[in-house]
């Protein structure tokens, strides 16, 4: 009965083998995670290594975060007010910009502005490791390489992406700002008083736990890619690690988008 | 029987439907260093990481002092893995990191050691390992025998009781080749580790090793001491060891051990049916060991090969010099008798004498002195006992000096 099937539709079992493949990738990563994240914390602490990771991962990313949450405020103006102008409520542009930023784009756009700066280097900076055996050096001088190398990655994205994505809402409301006021002429007393009034806490809450929850997906994704950049089939060496990039970044693209609409469903 | 540090018993490991050991039967003992021969991908490097524990076998047990590894608890294996290094065939140095604190790694990470006491040991080992004025840079600034010695460092600093090397020279020039054998061996004596060597230096790497074992179809085909092996009688291990022996030395350019010894026993034949008398010299060169000391082993393998150079020119044609161990050349002087060996050996150690055999003064007042001894052979006398009347007291002739630089 089940040749018969699988000659009748050569499909199903590749999609079960997949959808099996794709179950375990999954278990796997989350051990992996766990793995990791509960290293932060055994003794001696790594602050010195978290914090340059930190540097890494957060500092360095603050211009292009400015950058395109500054461009990100000042399209959502135009497109408020283009929209809003036609019902004749354009004062609403600042409840319209500071929303969907607070809620959705800030702490969306970081993560995939992240994942293209750090979390690929992150992915590629393992593999490389991991192909010219400086991991199993890591092992045979009895350190855990997961807590040397994951650990800190894992600690400075949880701490590195709330507060980036606090800073891309702040510039992107006063990229909303130059677009609504400065070149459309919208009162910016009214934007201002708008984005202070619609806001809430629970809004804020609930862009801090999706960045929280971006920071486990994109750390975990990208830092098991590279680990395990020797064990994937199709490529070795050099090709690996490229793979290992290209999958890191867009396994965790898509996966923040996922888990954005997950989070989302539950948040609102 | 004294028991084995290391044992393996009936030791099998497979990837997938590939067998990479089958049943190997393994001793590593104490305070020698064995090294493990066999073809490219026959699974030597496998073996190695069983023996520190980076793979698990499939079947069969490892015995640490006796004790089954895998019956013992997580504390035990970690403190079983602290007492061992491995030194990576491609040195596995971490790029990122300047060779301080590569080398600085495995202390800060495994000890509470303070900074301080890190930087001293650090620096410490550098100095032994002849690496000066290169903390600060980084491992792909440096040639390839640097890393070498950036990784034998790496490996050391944590005073371990095994190092296991794979592939140690691979790549590397006849002279630095032999600058690792010879650092490997004089720093196993120095610091008295047990050292496990997978190499396919033969013979070189025959000199430093008290034990060879060879790894052949997943199983241990050979094991016992580098002389041994030359008896074996099984046509794969004779194969192997005779078609990768090189037919020079690789840092001389002489013919190895094993030549010199078919050359005796050819000479031993003649004399026995036609009474022809051959000699044998015996060079041991002296102050090679303060020369590796106090100018690095880079130097200390240049004298060697500077020395040799001299002599092979020297030589008759049909004379036979080969390597004979680290620090000794032996010469087959066919049809020569014992007077004719004592003129040969008096005019060699007047001219190399006079021979300038360094360009440069590795250090002050360095001496290089080379003892040579001569003996004439008799019928039914075993090399070995030819040397040993070469080497004694009455038969010497010359200790003939070579000094690097021209008195001044």
């Amino acid at each position: 009965m089940t040749a018969k099937l699988s000659t009748m539709i050569p499909w199903v079992p590749f999609l079960g083998r997949w959808a099996i493949f794709l179950v375990q990738e999954m278990g796997r990563m989350a051990v992996f995670f766990a793995r990791g994240f509960f290293c932060i914390f055994s003794i001696p602490l790594q602050g010195r290594k978290i914090i340059q990771q930190a540097y890494f991962i957060g500092l360095k990313s603050i211009f292009v975060i400015c950058l395109t949450a500054a461009f990100t405020g000042m399209v959502l103006g135009l497109q408020g007010y283009y929209t809003l102008v036609k019902f004749g409520s354009e004062g609403l542009l600042g409840a319209a910009v500071a929303l969907s930023l607070v809620r959705e784009l800030g702490p969306v756009m970081t993560a995939i502005m992240v994942i293209g700066r750090a979390g690929s280097a992150v992915a590629a900076e393992i593999g490389i490791m991991r192909i010219s055996e400086e991991i199993d050096a890591l092992e045979t001088m009895d350190i855990d390489p997961i807590r040397f190398l994951v650990s800190p990655r894992i600690a400075a994205a949880l701490i590195s992406f709330p507060l980036l994505t606090a800073i891309f809402d702040t510039v992107g409301i006063f990229g909303g700002y130059v677009a609504g006021s400065c070149l459309l002429g919208i009162n910016p007393g009214i934007y201002f008083s708008r984005v202070e009034s619609s806001v809430s806490m629970a809004d804020v809450t609930g862009g801090f736990i999706k960045a929280v929850a971006f920071a486990v997906v994109v750390s975990a994704v990208c830092c098991f890619q590279g680990y395990y950049t020797h064990t994937r089939s199709q490529g070795f060496g050099a090709k690996g690690v490229s793979l290992s990039t290209t999958s890191a970044v867009v396994t965790s693209c898509v996966l923040v988008l996922i888990v954005d609409y997950v989070l989302t469903s539950f948040l609102l | 029987m004294e028991t084995p540090l290391i044992e393996f018993q009936k030791v099998s490991k497979r990837f997938g439907n590939q067998v990479i050991l089958n049943e190997a039967d393994l001793r590593i003992y104490r305070g020698e260093v064995t090294t493990v021969i066999g073809k490219s991908g026959v699974g030597k490097s496998v073996l190695l990481k069983h023996i520190i524990g980076l793979m698990e076998p499939d079947s069969g047990q490892i015995l640490f002092e006796g004790h089954p590894v895998s019956k013992m608890t997580k504390q035990e294996r970690k403190s079983l893995k602290r007492k061992f290094s491995y030194m990576f065939q491609n040195t596995a140095l971490f790029d990122s990191m300047t060779v301080y604190e590569n080398i600085a790694l495995p202390l800060k990470e495994t000890t509470r050691l303070e900074d301080k006491e890190v930087r001293r040991r650090v620096l410490d080992m550098m100095e032994r390992v002849d690496l000066h004025d290169i903390e600060y840079k980084y491992p792909s600034q440096l040639s390839g025998g640097m890393k070498k010695r950036v990784a034998l460092a790496r490996a050391l600093v944590t005073d371990p009781d095994t190092v296991l090397f794979d592939e140690p020279t691979t790549g590397l020039d006849p002279i630095r080749k032999n600058a690792v054998h010879s650092m490997i061996s004089d720093y196993q004596r120095r610091f008295g580790f047990t050292g496990i060597v997978v190499s396919h230096e033969i013979p070189d790497v025959f000199y430093i090793s008290q034990r060879v074992a060879m790894l052949q179809n997943g199983r241990i085909v050979f094991q016992g001491s580098p002389g041994e092996i030359d008896q074996v009688s099984d046509p794969e291990v004779r194969a192997f060891v005779h078609g990768l022996e090189a037919p020079h030395d690789g840092l001389t350019g002489m013919g190895t051990r094993l030549q010199g010894e078919h050359r005796f026993d050819e000479e031993m034949g003649r004399l026995q049916r036609h009474g022809t008398a051959f000699s044998v010299l015996l060079f041991t060169l002296d102050d090679l060991d303060e020369i590796n000391e106090k100018a690095g082993y880079h130097t200390g393998q240049s004298v060697v090969r500077a020395f040799a150079d001299a002599l092979k020119v020297r030589v008759r044609i049909s004379d036979l010099c080969c390597r004979y161990g680290v620090n000794k050349i032996i010469a087959v002087l066919p049809e020569t008798g014992r007077d004719q060996a004592r003129q040969a050996c008096a005019r060699l150690a007047a001219e190399i004498s006079a021979e300038k055999l360094l360009d440069v003064d590795p250090y002050p007042e360095c001496r290089f002195s080379v003892y040579a001894g001569f003996a004439e052979a008799r019928a039914d006398e075993p090399l070995e006992q030819v040397l040993i009347r070469a080497e004694s007291r009455k038969n010497v002739l010359y200790d003939f000096q070579v000094s690097p630089m021209e008195e001044s």
